[in-house]
């Protein structure tokens, strides 16, 4: 029995008694810190010698979905379970969408696929933007040093321009139109149905989401020239890109079509080990071949882990763990090549640059994204020109039903699964739901870990410390980055609280 | 041009699309944002903590939006505090005013909640059978904390007095621009009221029968909407696909029923209506023509109350009678 089960084992029968330990060690806490639907904290715990002994990164909120959608039709899952996440806005959606059209068995007509496809782009350059402009280009943009004052978005637009700051905005909302055009709803979106979609596009709709949709390529074209002339250009910023304090060695899974190329709407679940060595592939229900998901006492949040590389044992990187994670880097660990020309110009340089594959550096996730949004922006626009989708045929009409569907899809921060089992009338009986930020959570635990070890050291907590904290959470894009960061401030509140072993503060650091 | 209006903005137990909502205002949130001095966001935006709301004087906030619901201990001590430093409390969103699709919760005891996450989902491995803790101590030494799930979902007005109400799930951000104006200009209706339009979907909606010189008829047949496809200019309940635009307010602009899908809800009651999901289903049945037809409908939704409770179920007088309170 390893050393870590070991410990697991003991620490799993003093939580379950709830036992208040006298502790040792020195509590180092940041909260508040937000995630998916909102809150998260972080603890960092100092040895006697003042360096990290060890770090989590801690999910606060439970709501219980997957309990309460019992009782529910299938058709009513979609709207019901979008929910989950308000940024997020359309993938709790159309993963159950999908997996009601494996419940009653029927595939959508071309037309309702590209209308799905065209809706889903739609909402990934609207994210992707919102993301990286909020969150990923001010620690690069106005740098990683500057003042937290102006390390946001009102800094990042006094940096790269007023005209510039306002294109982006402008263009990004143009994605939300085509969302709400599609979907019903600008969030939380209704016109899904099992084998197709509710809603029909009108020529002048479609010419209209066309012009848009050339706009959107634009902005994602000068997103990847605002990288390109501000990180990848500049020596400083491209030592922390491949620096060793926010590297994580873990394996990687996302979505592939038939020739491994990138997809987001469909394909197979591709799995790689942390060596890059092919695990396997699966679609639908052989996810529970691959995945199990750990209770920890500690985290509202499971983890999960490949469990064809073993049992669970505990959260480590390296060359043999069998941790994983999910997202834009894993997309670019996982496909072959882009499936879009532009965006294949990208993938191209991206790993040039980098040389190795899996490229195990989490800033990679920054420029992933930036690829990404190139990537949907043409998309949208090959679609909004394909004839079909004016189609009046969107929807197969169920006419049985199976009684089980899974639908996989390749969420904004990865893959996403839904689950659920139904009777002969489609009403829910049991669900499972394993999330984007599930998947990463042990993967940010480690990348919190690395990086707080990286900047105490000898008990001296580096004035730097916040920020770079938050430069190895933000990379998974906690659904953090609600776009209110785009309002105002645009950094993460995060306060560092340092206390002696018995419990008084000895010294306090805010961001804010 | 008056002094900026001192603006607060609290996410509780919610999923952040009342946020972005906001967000989705784009140009008009900028203009907003020239009456509006935010003084606290959290915690998605980075001006203040929790710590520093406490230190605030009281009812040094105009204005604050709280969108969520209460789910656990952090969420009732920020909205407490909250409704201390505002003068004015708007419970924003279905979330806030009448408990969202979450609250649907409350439907099961907190033991089946858990146990399906934590112990029953198809691929959990959880040998020991343990549950996430309020209090731990990891490995012997390391004190972990996490907030305390509580007994119900609550709205923020069952916890503090809240000012107003907005519906919406998420409100519409063309309504929200509406509202911020009214708010800007000091144009607001007496406290304890709802912001709203005061008109049902179906004021809004083009398929009302009313609007083509037709009679609201009794409803033969119910169908869900795997049934077959409605016609995209009729009414829909007229069409037998259970729609609640009669009783929920208009807000939105009848979004769904612009893409050919029935409205659930998410507006709230229209005004004058206490408990949303008693009037869905007194007005529903009575628009059906005969017991058979009625029998049918409950056949086709026998999830009556997530069906017609989905956005208000903690609101609703049913929930409140069963599930007792903190
Ligand atoms: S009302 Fe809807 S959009 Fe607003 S927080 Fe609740 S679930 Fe999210
Ligand atoms: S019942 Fe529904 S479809 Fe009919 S008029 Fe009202 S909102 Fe429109
Ligand atoms: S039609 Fe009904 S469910 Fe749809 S957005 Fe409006 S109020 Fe909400």
């Amino acid at each position: 029995m390893s050393k870590v089960t070991e410990l697991l084992k003991k620490a799993v029968g003093m939580c379950r008694g709830q036992i208040k330990g006298e502790s040792k060690v020195k509590k180092i806490e940041i909260n508040p810190m937000t995630r998916l639907e909102g809150h998260g904290k972080i603890a960092i715990f100092l040895d006697e010698s003042g360096n990290v002994d060890d770090a989590f990164f801690q999910t606060v909120e439970f709501r219980g979905y997957e309990k309460f959608l019992q009782g529910m039709p299938i058709e009513e899952v979609p709207r019901t379970v979008s929910t989950v996440c308000g940024v997020c806005r359309a993938v709790h959606f159309l993963c159950s969408m999908k997996a009601s059209d494996n419940v009653y068995g029927v595939t959508p007509p071309p037309t309702g696929r590209k209308l799905r496809e065209l809706f889903y782009s739609a909402h990934t350059v609207e994210d992707h933007t919102a993301i990286l402009y909020a969150l990923g280009f001010p620690d690069f943009v106005v740098g990683p040093d500057a003042s937290p004052a102006e390390r946001n978005l009102i800094g990042l637009i006094n940096a790269v321009g007023v005209e510039t700051g306002r294109m982006v905005l402008q263009k990004r909302s143009l994605a939300v139109k085509i969302f709400e055009i599609l979907g019903g709803k600008p969030n939380h979106p209704v016109a899904a149905l099992p084998g197709g979609w509710s809603k029909r596009l009108s020529e002048e709709e479609r010419a209209q989401i066309e012009k848009w949709s050339e706009e959107l390529v634009e902005l994602g074209k000068l997103t990847l020239q605002v990288f390109e002339d501000v990180v990848l250009k500049n020596p400083k910023y491209m030592e922390l890109v491949t620096g060793d304090m926010y590297k994580v060695e873990v394996g990687y899974m996302a979505s592939v079509d038939e020739q491994n190329r990138f997809t987001l709407y469909d394909g197979t679940q591709k799995v790689i080990d942390a060596k890059g060595d092919l695990v396997g592939t699966f679609t639908g229900k052989e996810y529970l071949d691959f995945i199990s998901e750990r209770v920890l006492p500690w985290s509202y949040l499971k983890f999960p882990y490949n469990k064809k590389l073993g049992s669970w044992d505990g959260i480590k990187s390296g060359p043999d763990t069998n941790i994983y994670c999910v997202g834009p880097l894993a997309r670019m660990n996982v496909v072959d090549s882009m499936s879009t020309p532009l965006a294949q110009e990208h993938f191209e340089k991206f790993h040039n640059t980098f040389g190795l594959k899996p490229v195990h550096y989490i800033l990679g996730y920054h420029w992933a994204r930036a690829i990404e949004i190139l990537a949907a922006a043409e998309k949208c626009l090959e679609l909004s020109r394909d004839p079909e989708i004016t189609g009046s045929d969107t929807w197969n009409k169920p006419t049985s039903c199976t009684g089980e569907g899974v639908g996989i899809i390749e969420a904004n921060r990865g893959t996403l699964i839904h689950h659920y089992i139904t009777d002969d009338n489609g009403i829910v009986q049991n669900a499972n739901l394993i999330v984007s930020t599930t998947h990463n959570n042990a993967p940010i635990n480690l990348a919190v870990k690395t990086a707080a070890k990286h900047f105490i050291k000898d008990g001296n907590v580096s004035e730097g410390l916040l920020n770079h904290v938050e430069m190895a959470f933000r990379p998974y894009d906690l659904c953090l980055a609600c776009a209110t960061h785009t309002v105002t401030a645009g950094q993460l509140p995060v306060e560092v609280n340092i206390y002696k072993s018995d419990g008084e503060i000895l010294r306090q650091m805010k961001n804010f | 041009m008056a002094e900026k209006i001192k603006f607060g903005f609290l996410l509780a137990g919610g999923c952040a699309g009342c946020e972005m909502a906001l967000v989705d205002m784009s140009e008009k949130l900028l203009d907003a944002l020239g009456h509006l001095d935010v003084v606290f966001w959290a915690p998605t935006v980075a001006d203040v903590k929790y710590k520093d709301l406490e230190a605030m004087e009281d009812g040094y906030i105009d204005l604050a939006f709280v969108d969520g619901m209460i789910r656990n201990t952090e969420n009732e001590h920020t909205v407490k505090v909250l409704r201390q430093k505002s003068k004015t409390l708007v419970a924003f969103g279905a979330c806030a005013s009448l408990g969202g699709i979450a609250a649907l919760g409350d439907c099961h005891s907190q033991e089946e909640l858990f146990s399906q996450a934590y112990k029953d989902t198809f691929s959990t491995d959880n040998p020991d059978g343990i549950y996430p803790q309020p209090e731990c101590t990891w490995e012997g030494k390391y004190d972990l904390t996490l907030p305390a799930f509580t007994n119900r979902v609550s709205t923020i007005d069952q916890l503090v007095e809240v000012d107003y109400f907005v519906g919406g799930c998420p409100p519409h951000h063309d309504f929200i621009a509406q509202l911020v104006q009214a708010i800007v200009s000091g144009n607001l209706p007496a406290k304890g009221s709802w912001l709203t339009s005061g008109k049902a979907v179906c004021d809004i909606c083009k398929r009302n029968p009313a609007d083509h010189d037709q009679k609201r008829l009794p409803i033969g047949e119910v169908f869900r909407t795997v049934d077959g496809r409605p016609d995209e200019d009729k009414c829909l309940l007229q069409q037998g696909y259970i729609c609640f635009g009669p009783v929920t307010q208009g807000d939105c602009g009848a979004s769904c029923l612009n893409v050919n899908i029935p409205c659930r809800g998410c507006g709230g009651p229209i005004p004058g209506v206490r408990d949303y999901g008693a009037r869905c289903v007194s007005t529903i049945t009575s628009s059906l023509k005969d017991d058979e037809t009625a029998e049918e409908f409950v056949k086709k939704f026998n999830d009556m109350a997530k069906f017609c409770y989905r956005y208000s179920y903690s609101a609703g007088i049913l929930n409140q009678k069963l599930t007792p309170g903190k």
